[in-house]
């Protein structure tokens, strides 16, 4: 009786309709569309400014310009990419669908897929013409980065992709109690990844929880880019190895985070 | 009803020795039944007895403490990703994406379930609900009937052979809840599709349910067909059999409760 096609594994057609949602609200409701742009846009003016200012009173940055601009771009990468993910998912809760989906033959991992899926598109929306708008205000071509540019990229949205999943996971066990750990947690990280200074500023205590962070490898990659022009291949191993790592915890408390959800009955109460 | 195929289990929905605690409290405390293929049945029970619970493992969204749940004959929540293609939900506590209209509504859902020839099935869904004068209207700009018949345009997308619908006449006026039942008898008369249906109206229940179960404090009170309960328990309508059970009361001389039994005849 059933008009549907056999049940199989992992179902690439599930994540193209969770794509296909995400990209209908997206179309459907332009500030959305606008907001993706806006504070990339917002964030880049403003440290933008700051490192004119700096490079008129400092040789060292006038030598190393875009230390700021870039630092901001790249953390952008990371903070986008998170957010797009986390965000897509608590989209379902603010509609009240999550009950829709999780009561669907949607897969959790066709789940994350779409969510990695949507936070690209998401990210390419806000940060792409936010890239072109640093060329003429302030010099700096982050695209002239080249190959190293890929490798920061891939490096940054996949530590997004981490804390998201770890974030959502807590939204399912908790409901949208914990809805501000999506707007906040990546901050959190931001003083100790060492976006716009060297790990070596940090206290020596510090030190070994920043290099515990894949993200921090890719801030200081793009400092040796921008001061020495030499890019640093040990740094970029490092960091994809430490992704690798964080991707699968991340995984793993995910889905015991979704477990515990289903043994407390808590998908059943999403909501404050 | 269409009799089940000789190689399909007998029961839609078999339910066995069931718990689920949260923390001290029993919510589902060791209930057992069967729901006969196409037939309906009514999940009774005043507020905290158990029956959004009993659905939430029946979904598997809720892992059982203890006990079985047997679906189509196939293990729920072990087997979940198969049965989740044959089954769907309604209730009007969960909702469709706001922002987005009604046909993307029907298009995302559709694909979520892989329904074959998508397009005219979503056709055929706004035919049979009326829905042609607000398909491209966002799903957040709709009234509460609107909305409930979306919902059930969703539910059916899939043709589930199995159709768990929790108070899906809630809140809506007498006109549009008696077209909901009707387009519920519809569908079930056409494709012989089992339902299991959690309301508080009783009307809705006597009109609708092969079989009645009735939950208090996450324990089987009774169960019986609507017209067995009410010769049983000496009552009129099934909403005075529901508040005897409720206040545990019975009329003067109403037969003993039934004790839990093994199954029921389709």
């Amino acid at each position: 009786m059933s008009a549907t096609r056999g049940a199989g594994g992992f179902s690439f057609t599930r994540v193209g309709a969770m794509v296909l949602r995400y990209w209908y609200l997206l179309s459907n409701s332009w500030p959305r569309a606008v907001e993706l742009i806006y504070w990339p846009t917002v964030q880049m003016l403003t440290w933008g400014f700051v490192q004119l200012y700096v490079a008129q009173n400092s040789s060292f940055f006038a030598n190393a310009a875009g230390l700021f601009v870039g630092g901001l771009l790249l953390w952008d990468v990371l903070l986008r990419s998170q957010q797009g993910f986390a965000f897509a998912f608590l989209e379902e809760l603010w509609s009240r669908n999550l009950g829709n989906l999780l009561m669907s033959p949607l897969k959790p991992s066709e789940f994350i897929v779409s969510l990695m899926v949507i936070s690209i598109i998401r990210l390419a929306i806000g940060m792409i013409p936010v890239t072109f708008l640093a060329i003429p205000l302030f010099g700096f071509n982050v695209w002239g980065l080249g190959l190293p540019l890929a490798v920061f990229f891939v490096n940054l949205v996949i530590a997004g992709w981490s804390i998201g999943l770890v974030i959502i996971g807590i939204l399912l066990r908790q409901g949208m109690g914990a809805e501000a750990l999506a707007w906040s947690l990546m901050f959190l990280l931001m003083p100790i990844t060492c976006v716009y200074y060297p790990v070596a500023t940090l206290p020596a205590i510090v030190q070994p929880i920043a290099w515990a962070l894949p993200t921090t490898y890719v801030f200081e990659g793009m400092r040796a880019i921008l001061v020495t022009h030499t890019f640093r291949i040990d740094l970029m191993a490092t960091a994809f190895a430490m992704n690798a790592l964080w991707f699968t915890a991340a995984v793993f408390v995910f889905y015991r985070l979704l477990a515990a959800a289903r043994r407390a009955g808590s998908l059943l109460q999403q909501g404050e | 009803m269409p009799a089940a195929p000789a190689h399909e289990p007998r029961f839609a929905i078999e339910v066995r020795d069931l718990v689920k605690r949260f923390g001290a409290v029993a919510a589902v405390d060791g209930i057992s039944f069967e729901v006969a293929r196409g037939t309906v049945t009514g999940l009774l029970g005043g507020n905290g007895a158990g029956k959004t619970t009993t659905i939430g493992m029946l979904m598997g969204l809720i892992l059982p403490d203890a006990g079985t749940i047997r679906i189509l004959g196939h293990d729920m929540p072990g087997e979940r990703a198969v049965l989740l293609e044959r089954m769907n939900f309604e209730s009007p506590y969960v909702d469709m994406p706001h922002r987005l209209t009604v046909r993307q509504n029907l298009t995302v859902f559709g694909r979520l379930y892989r329904v074959e020839n998508l397009k005219a099935r979503i056709a055929e869904l706004v035919e049979d609900f009326d829905l042609a004068a607000f398909v491209d209207r966002k799903a957040g700009q709709l009234s509460a009937g609107q909305k409930t018949r979306v919902a059930l345009a969703k539910a059916l997308l899939n043709s589930p052979e199995v159709l768990l619908l929790d108070e899906p006449t809630a809140s809506l006026d007498p006109d549009t809840a008696d077209w909901v039942r009707g387009r519920l008898e519809t569908y079930r008369a056409a494709t012989g599709a089992t339902i299991l249906l959690a309301s508080h109206n009783m009307p809705e229940v006597e009109r609708l349910c092969d079989d009645v179960v009735i939950l208090r404090r996450g324990r089987i009170e009774d169960r019986g067909s609507p017209s067995d309960l009410l010769r049983r328990y000496g009552r009129d309508t099934l909403e005075e059999v529901f508040l005897d059970v409720a206040r545990g009361t019975r009329a003067e001389g109403a037969e003993p409760a039934a004790a839990q039994r093994e199954e029921v005849e389709p």
